[in-house]
């Protein structure tokens, strides 16, 4: 299981939580199972999220590998100027 | 519209074009004679990137008609260096990073030349209350005044 | 691709001040920008615009501008495709408009016409039927539940029911007990802000040449920070192939995030299609500032406690940002870069967005974090005067560290703000005195920087020589930079790298330059490449020697044998190696493909002094340092020339910059004259600090500098001059009028 943190307004689209755990060993199955169990969760993760794994920023990479012992945050899809 | 034939010097050539009676000099330079070196960032004569020397004179060429150039002397970036050998301004720009982008640089080489011409030992404020018409997005200024000021002292030892 | 760990790299390129490849065409006037080519049996494209702030396009006549001699074709907004995706959508609605007209300067028709006079004349006789509907321009009127609707069903299901139609964004970040956190303090200070959309100013106009056949195939040339996004924006609009539009990047007069999207490219090559001519349109300045897309405009509420001592016990913040007529999620990155600066145990930002009859929001460098950062360093600084406390102390009390929980969610982990904290209290600046009227400022800022999709393809010439294809716009002497890294890696001189960049056809596909993020990841891509290549030579040269492929390794430019086991080989030169490159197997080159990640945040402080005129509320900038964490510095110079600029920037947005609107919604000052940039005798020198902490996701250690300096200079300034001023100023620019009213209340 992989626990992975939402921000603020995603909360409500998934049951109030902070934190939800999901069975995920990369990025993609991370995304995949959020979305099914959270369907709420769906069209922003569509739309395109970030990932913050261990303080690091990932835009996309689903096969960045995670684990428990992984400190795993959703973020928006971000751009520069 | 009837076009008007104008002979002017440029760069040192003279040199015959045709324009359009409302047609800037700007226009004329980019359009006409294939002079492209200086920018239109404005067309209102506030950002300097179309500075040239018209007579001795900085002006903005995009607030120049051409035909008002009708016999006289222009001079545009194009002249600025001799064969390959570039102009010390040119030099020290390129020395000391005093672009980014680049678009304003032929204005403000033009501008900062003028400036030397007539000062050549300006004061920082003198050399950024003359430049005050040439903007820059991208430098922040800074590295331009140091550059005018190398070249400026390279010029007063030659 | 993580930090080399070699210690104490000895760098021969990186970190020198070499000249840059591009230089002599740009002081030669040589260098060809958007508007500075072009085609044979070219037209002229011209474009009719909105005088309007909000209206439906009733009817479009141009049967009279079709008549007048030399108009060779006339579009309005039916001619372009309607792109199912909404981002691309937006963008084409942007560069035409289809029912309603949304922003003063909102594009609704275009001509191609033989001359630039004609062109002009020609859209004076399209005639359109406007029905002038009720606009809004302030993003709080714009939030009220009766505010006239930019935009129908745009808002995304984050956004709860009930609100106006035109908000269209709602995000909330933070952590800990917020009610907690302020019972612990002993000043709390409450303060609302407010910013004005400002615009990147860069001093090339947009400007394009396009060729369109009827088969579906193009050419563009236009000044872009990304040939590859108006690829994919010109194939959505026009309905054509990406792989039949060959985009091509000229040298670029400045973008800052302003070049980020298109305007007119999918205009020209849809006129080009009907005229079956090439079409060059360039836009004018007045243009620029009306349709071209400003940063966004904000309202912002911050909370603050702190304790007597100085120690910040809760922070919170209220966002609502408008990224004009469109949906945008700007405000997303600002409430993540409001508090990022700060280690606490309870924050929490709001962030709203909220549609406006503006011009669509473009990133201007770091897109959010301004203004956010601006209002949460003011309310910090004003504590501090309260209190008593000295603010870098209190910033570097409560600064972000490593193994901080991040106000956004992640925790940090190298990041450099203590150390540029203690750089800029060590720096002379921060204890020079200060006469009457005068006020000293600071500021933190902060940056995500990305990484993104890069492709480099890396070639060895027959002569020994190095020649590198990228796909990345150079804005501020990239190129240089990049063959820095070319020719540090395989061991040649500088002289002997020359990097291009490709257009559309002759590279795959990068992402724009923004982010930050060229210095870093085409940087990697390119030590990558090289790396390639070197390894297919030392392959090469084994083969030669007759040994194996791991006995050779790359030192200085030359293949040499790895040790005495690997026998007594004289050293082979990248030159000789390429010589004899057909005989040994054909030619050799190195490419790398990758989205790059670990670009690291980052943090910078800006020290500024100022002088308030109390009776013009005039503002004079004495003295402005600017500390930087760089990672690793690879051009020193342009990296101070980020940090310059970037802080120039803000400085024009802390005083001068904005944009104004009338009571009729229309922009009052679209011209330099009236929107007013610093000019050199505004300002004085600009120190820089650069601080090289080395980021842990780059081979050499880079982390971008490009955004992070236009962070700070808001509240660092807005901080000097509201301890000058013995007013706090909150609301930008301080232009005179406004800091004149303030002062005499």
């Amino acid at each position: 299981m992989v626990r992975v943190k939402l921000w603020g307004s995603l909360r409500a689209l998934a049951d109030g939580e902070e934190w939800v755990e999901v069975e995920a060993s990369n990025f993609k199955e991370l995304l995949d199972a959020l979305s099914e169990k959270y369907p709420g969760l769906a069209p922003q993760i569509k739309r395109g999220v970030s990932l913050a794994l261990d303080g690091v920023i990932y835009r996309e990479a689903w096969f960045t590998k995670i684990g428990p012992e992984n400190e795993v945050v959703l973020m928006p899809y971000m751009v520069g100027g | 519209m009837k076009t008007i034939p104008v002979e002017t010097t440029i760069n040192g050539d003279s040199t015959e074009f045709l324009c359009n009676a409302d047609e800037s000099l700007l226009d004329v330079l980019r359009d006409r004679l294939g002079l492209t070196g200086a920018k239109e960032g404005c067309g209102t004569g506030d950002c300097g990137a179309c500075s040239v020397m018209m007579n001795g004179r900085l002006v903005c060429s995009c607030l120049v008609l051409g035909v008002e150039t009708q016999g006289a002397e222009i001079e545009t970036i194009e002249g600025m260096a001799k064969g390959e050998e570039l102009h010390p301004l040119q030099r020290v720009f390129l020395e000391e990073a005093a672009l980014q982008c680049g678009v304003c640089t032929p204005g403000i080489l033009i501008a900062a030349k003028a400036l030397l011409e007539k000062n050549p030992d300006p004061t920082d404020t003198e050399v950024r209350y003359w430049l005050a018409g040439n903007l820059c997005r991208c430098t922040g200024y800074d590295k331009i005044i140091k550059a005018v000021q190398t070249a400026a002292a390279e010029m007063r030892s030659a | 691709m993580a930090f080399d760990a070699q210690a104490e790299r000895n760098f021969k390129v990186v970190g020198t001040r070499v000249l840059r490849p591009d230089g002599i065409d740009k002081v030669t006037g040589k260098a060809a920008y958007g508007a500075d080519i072009s085609a044979p049996g070219m037209l002229h494209g011209r474009i009719l615009r909105s005088p309007h702030a909000h209206a439906r396009i009733v009817s479009i006549d141009v049967s009279e501008a079709e008549k007048l001699p030399g108009v060779k074709a006339v579009v309005t907004g039916a001619d372009l495709a309607q792109p199912e995706d909404d981002a691309f959508s937006d963008v084409a609605i942007n560069c035409l408009a289809r029912d309603k007209a949304l922003y003063d300067g909102h594009a609704v028709a275009a001509v191609a016409a033989t001359s630039k006079s004609i062109a002009k004349q020609a859209i004076r006789l399209i005639k359109v039927d406007y029905e002038v509907l009720p606009h809004v321009t302030d993003v709080d009127e714009a939030m009220k539940p009766d505010a006239p609707v930019v935009q129908e069903g745009r808002a995304l299901e984050t956004v709860p029911a009930g609100m106006s139609q035109n908000v269209t964004t709602h995000c909330q970040f933070g952590h800990g007990d917020l009610e907690a956190g302020f019972a612990k303090a002993d000043k709390i200070i409450e303060r609302s802000f407010k910013t004005a959309a400002t615009h990147q100013g860069y001093i090339e106009p947009q400007a394009c040449m396009a060729s369109l056949g009827n088969d579906g195939r193009g050419e563009v040339w236009c000044c872009t920070q990304g040939q590859y996004m108006v690829r994919a924006n010109c194939a959505a609009a026009l309905g054509v192939e990406e792989s039949q539009l060959r985009i091509t990047a000229s040298e670029i007069g400045g973008g800052f995030g302003g070049k980020t999207s298109t305007f007119i490219e999918p205009v020209a090559l849809a006129l080009s299609r009907k005229a079956g001519k090439p079409v060059k349109i360039v836009m004018t300045r007045d243009e620029v500032l009306k349709a071209t897309g400003p940063t966004i405009s904000s309202s912002m509420d911050i909370k603050i406690g702190m304790t007597k001592d100085g120690r910040i016990t809760a922070g919170q913040g209220v966002l609502r940002y408008s990224g004009g007529a469109y949906p945008n999620a700007t405000v997303e990155m600002g409430a993540q870069a409001a508090f990022a600066a700060y280690n606490l145990e309870a924050v929490e930002t709001i962030g709203w967005n909220a549609m406006t009859n503006r011009p669509k929001e473009i990133p201007y460098r770091a897109p959010g974090a301004p203004t956010a950062i601006y209002a949460v360093e003011s309310v910090v600084d004003e504590l501090c005067q309260e209190l008593g406390l000295d603010p870098l102390d209190v910033r570097l009390m409560n600064a972000a560290d490593k193994g901080t929980l991040s106000s956004y969610g992640p925790t940090f982990n190298e990041i450099g703000l203590v150390a540029t904290l203690e750089a800029a209290k060590a720096h002379p600046h921060y204890t020079a005195p200060l006469g009457p009227n005068q006020g000293r400022g600071l500021s933190c800022g902060f940056w995500f920087n990305f990484g993104g999709n890069t492709c480099v393809s890396l070639n060895i010439n027959d002569d020994g020589t190095v020649g590198v294809v990228e796909g990345n716009p150079d804005i501020g002497g990239s190129r240089a930079s990049i063959s820095m890294m070319a020719a540090e890696e395989m061991g040649v001189p500088y002289e002997k790298v020359r990097t291009v960049i490709a257009d559309t056809s002759s590279l795959g596909f990068n992402d724009i330059t923004d982010g930050s993020r060229v210095t870093f990841a085409v940087g990697l891509a390119t030590i990558q490449a090289a790396r390639a290549a070197i390894k297919e030579m030392c392959r090469r040269v084994a083969k030669i020697w007759d040994i194996d492929e791991d006995a050779v390794i790359w030192e200085d430019g030359c293949a040499k044998p790895a040790g005495p086991n690997a026998g007594t080989h004289p050293p082979m030169t990248l030159a000789e190696i390429a010589a004899i490159a057909g005989k040994t197997g054909g030619p050799i080159a190195g490419h790398h493909e990758v989205n790059a990640d670990g670009a690291g945040v980052s943090f910078g402080v800006h020290l500024c002094d100022t002088e308030v005129d109390p009776e013009t509320g005039a503002v004079k900038i004495l003295r402005y340092t600017v500390f930087q964490d760089a990672g690793k510095a690879v051009h020193p110079d342009y990296v101070e020339g980020q940090m310059q600029g970037g802080a120039v920037q803000g400085i024009g947005w802390a005083l001068n910059e904005e944009y104004i609107y009338g009571e009729d919604g229309r922009l009052q000052n679209a011209g330099f004259l009236d929107y007013r940039v610093p000019v050199a005798s505004d300002l004085p020198e600009i120190e820089t600090v650069i601080l090289e902490i080395p980021n842990p996701g780059h081979p050499y250690g880079v982390r971008g500098v490009g955004e992070t300096p236009i962070v700070p200079p808001l509240a660092a300034i807005a901080n000097a001059v509201s301890r000058a001023a013995g007013v706090r100023m909150t609301e930008l620019p301080m232009s005179p009028p406004r800091l004149l009213k303030a002062i005499t209340g």
